[in-house]
């Protein structure tokens, strides 16, 4: 499966960022090839729409679960149509979570927060 | 003549002097474009209210003509659209219907619908016309309906009064943009000029005609005072705060009706604007 | 870290003087100014340190290159917003009206048009011990919401250890208000014993309740009218939302103001009430139940 976790930085060790649509990187690891990639978030600047887009890469790239602090509504209404699993994230790393998630110790993110309404 | 009504900074007393205003012109139309918290019907509580609702569109999508080929989701700038499980969805609050789904789909599978944001309350208060327009709670622009009030509000009469939001940003470049004259009410305070001198900019870059009204005076300020001498803008009136101002208006009583110096001041105000626009 | 933001629905109440009077009273390390359109915090706060500006860019706008338009209005048509206009023979964009949709530059048949970044406002940061986040939105631009969001994340970003965030918010009910909501713990608002303040009041108790946030409410100017302050503290009552106190209308408020210095430092009827209410308020924020 594919695990897609919003990060603060493009390097060996990222600290998991504490937004969904506009973290800078998302990283994305893949459990059958054991491979991990860091992507730019096409929705980091959005004016508008960031957790949609945001949550459209998500989806796009395949992933199956999403491990984050927060998301908004309109991210989840996105990410939960694809069927993607979402979980809560806990500790600072992106390791940390994915170990955690691998030892069944995460919960699934059930409340989510309004959008920021970002329009003229 | 249309006269905006502006202040930049809230609380100055915009919807005082507009309401005021329109009762001493008698045969005017009050326009209330502070849709986001209108007030002046509650002065002017008007009768025989109609209600239209304003409506922005919002995109639909075939699903049986879709073809998949997501070039409404590339499109749209505001991110308003995601592609789920083969299919486009809009995002209400985050679409600025602008169209261009529409345009671009190679198919014709998108049309639009009417989505309500507000509603314009047309009414009269004797012989005013009392237009107000009112933004739905959680919708975010105002610009839509504020349009609507105007094209309403904005008739053959006399003279129409539009009672602008504070602020200096779209809604109220919006509601200044078809005015003749502006009317600045200033009050005399630090916050009050740095606001004032923002809305200034703004009437200014318009080319539009202004003067300055200045409200609830205790002791001069002179920062205020050094403005309105430098900028050159006409100081039109100056209302002094009083006890009796402020009961008659937290009770939304209209000063014009029960106090003779606003009634005389108002008179003044109404001439000095009609002279300072005359060609 | 609690964020408490103070918002009022009608302009003019006083939020950026009860804001600086928290301020002191609290000596806070951390707080923003959200009311981007028209700023008045920093006329009262006095900072010691240079800030760092840095530019906004909001949405994009278009613009026709004259050069290559052939005056087909194709463009003024297609525009939703009633931003292009034909002068002199070839079409121009209001800046002011565009809201960047591109929907101009996709029906051009001689590609005229492009759309181009353009800085909307200006952002400022003042570091050191005490974080002063606040933006001034350029006029006629829209997007206030981003950027309200925008000053709100450079003072968590600038001071991520401090408890206790204190936000001056703007007046209405629109997208920089919803946006200035999300994320804090508690809204406190300050409302006028006016009618007008009354149903301001109430517009802006339902949005934060739509946006799922507590929210108190205290009387600002109280003795012009104690009918109406009554009836906001039955209605506070009604509804089950704190009541946290009244504030006598106090002429030393202005002086105050005008001469550039919080109330929090002036001794007055206005500052005794301030204080209890700033006591409430915090038993609220630390007390509440999300």
């Amino acid at each position: 499966m594919i695990i897609a976790i919003p990060v603060n930085e493009n390097n060996a060790e990222p600290s998991i960022c504490v937004s969904f649509g506009r973290a800078p990187w998302f990283l994305f690891h893949n459990t059958v090839t054991d491979e991990t990639q860091i992507i730019k978030n096409p929705a980091a600047n959005a004016e508008g729409g960031a957790g949609i887009k945001a949550a459209q890469f998500v989806v796009d790239h395949t992933a199956n679960v999403l491990i984050t602090v927060r998301g908004g509504e309109n991210a989840a209404e996105v990410l939960l149509a694809a069927d993607i699993q979402i979980y809560k994230a806990q500790g600072s790393t992106a390791k940390e979570n994915l170990a955690l998630f691998t030892e069944g110790k995460l919960e699934k993110l059930e409340s989510f927060h309004a959008g920021f309404h970002h329009k003229q | 003549m249309k006269i905006a009504v502006l202040s930049g900074k809230g609380g100055t007393g915009k919807t005082f002097v507009s309401v005021n205003l329109a009762v001493a012109v008698q045969s005017a139309t009050y326009i209330d474009c502070d849709v986001e918290e209108p007030n002046g019907n509650l002065f002017l509580k008007p009768e025989n209210v109609t209600v239209t609702t304003v409506h922005t569109l919002l995109p639909d999508f075939d699903a049986d003509k879709c073809n998949g080929c997501r070039k409404c989701v590339d499109f749209c700038r505001f991110n308003a659209l995601a592609f789920i499980k083969g299919k486009p969805k809009v995002f209400p609050e985050v679409c600025h219907s602008c169209g261009g789904c529409v345009l671009v789909c190679p198919v014709g599978a998108v049309t639009e619908h009417g989505h309500p944001v507000g509603r314009i309350e047309n009414g009269a208060y004797g012989d005013i016309s009392v237009v107000t327009g009112v933004l739905n709670l959680g919708e975010a622009s105002a610009v839509p309906v504020i349009r609507a009030a105007l094209a309403d509000g904005l008739t053959g009469k006399r003279h129409s009064i539009i009672d602008c939001p504070p602020g200096s940003g779209c809604p109220v470049l919006e509601s200044v943009s078809v005015s003749d004259y502006c009317v600045l009410v200033a009050e005399p305070t630090a916050f009050g000029l740095h606001n004032l001198q923002m809305v200034v900019e703004m009437v200014k870059m318009l080319n539009k005609p202004c003067g300055i009204v200045n409200n609830k005076m205790e002791d001069p300020y002179e920062p205020l005072e050094d403005y309105c001498r430098q900028s050159g803008i006409p100081v039109l009136c100056r209302i002094p705060y009083s006890e009796t101002l402020a009961t008659l208006n937290a009770a939304a009583q209209i000063a014009y009706e029960h106090d003779e110096s606003s009634r005389t001041l108002f008179d003044t105000l109404l001439r000095r604007v009609e002279a300072e626009v005359k060609p | 870290m609690k964020k408490l933001l103070i918002l009022s629905g009608k302009g003019g109440t006083g939020k950026t003087t009860t804001a600086a009077a928290f301020i002191g009273f609290a000596k806070a390390e951390a707080f923003a100014d959200c009311d981007v359109d028209a700023p008045n915090l920093h006329l009262v706060i006095q900072m010691d340190s240079e800030p760092e500006q840095t530019a906004y860019y909001g949405s994009q706008k278009a613009m026709i290159q004259p050069e290559k338009c052939a005056g087909c209005g194709l463009c003024a048509s297609a525009c939703r917003f009633h931003a292009i206009r034909l002068e002199a023979g070839r079409y121009a964009v209001n800046e002011y009206a565009c809201e960047g949709c591109g929907v101009c530059a996709h029906v051009c048949p001689q590609q005229a048009v492009t759309l181009e970044d353009d800085i909307a406002g200006t952002q400022t940061l003042y570091r050191g011990n005490r974080v002063f986040s606040t933006a001034t939105l350029r006029m006629g631009r829209g997007n206030s919401g981003k950027l309200v969001t925008a000053v709100k994340t450079a003072l968590t970003e600038a001071a991520p250890d401090k408890d206790l965030v204190i936000i001056d918010g703007s007046p209405g009910i629109g997208c920089p208000v919803i946006a200035s909501i999300s994320g804090v713990d508690l809204v406190l608002i300050v409302a006028e014993p006016s009618l007008s303040g009354i149903s301001d009041m109430k517009r802006i108790l339902k949005t934060a309740a739509i946006l799922g946030t507590r929210a108190v409410v205290c009387v600002n100017k109280a003795d012009v009218s104690l009918g109406n302050t009554e009836a906001i503290e039955q209605f506070c009552e009604a509804h089950d939302i704190p009541f946290v106190g009244r504030i006598p209308y106090d002429h030393q408020a202005s002086v105050a103001i005008n001469a550039g210095v919080s109330l929090a430092d002036v001794p007055c009827p206005a500052r005794d009430a301030l204080q209890k209410v700033y006591a409430e308020t915090m038993k609220q924020l630390q007390g509440g139940v999300a």
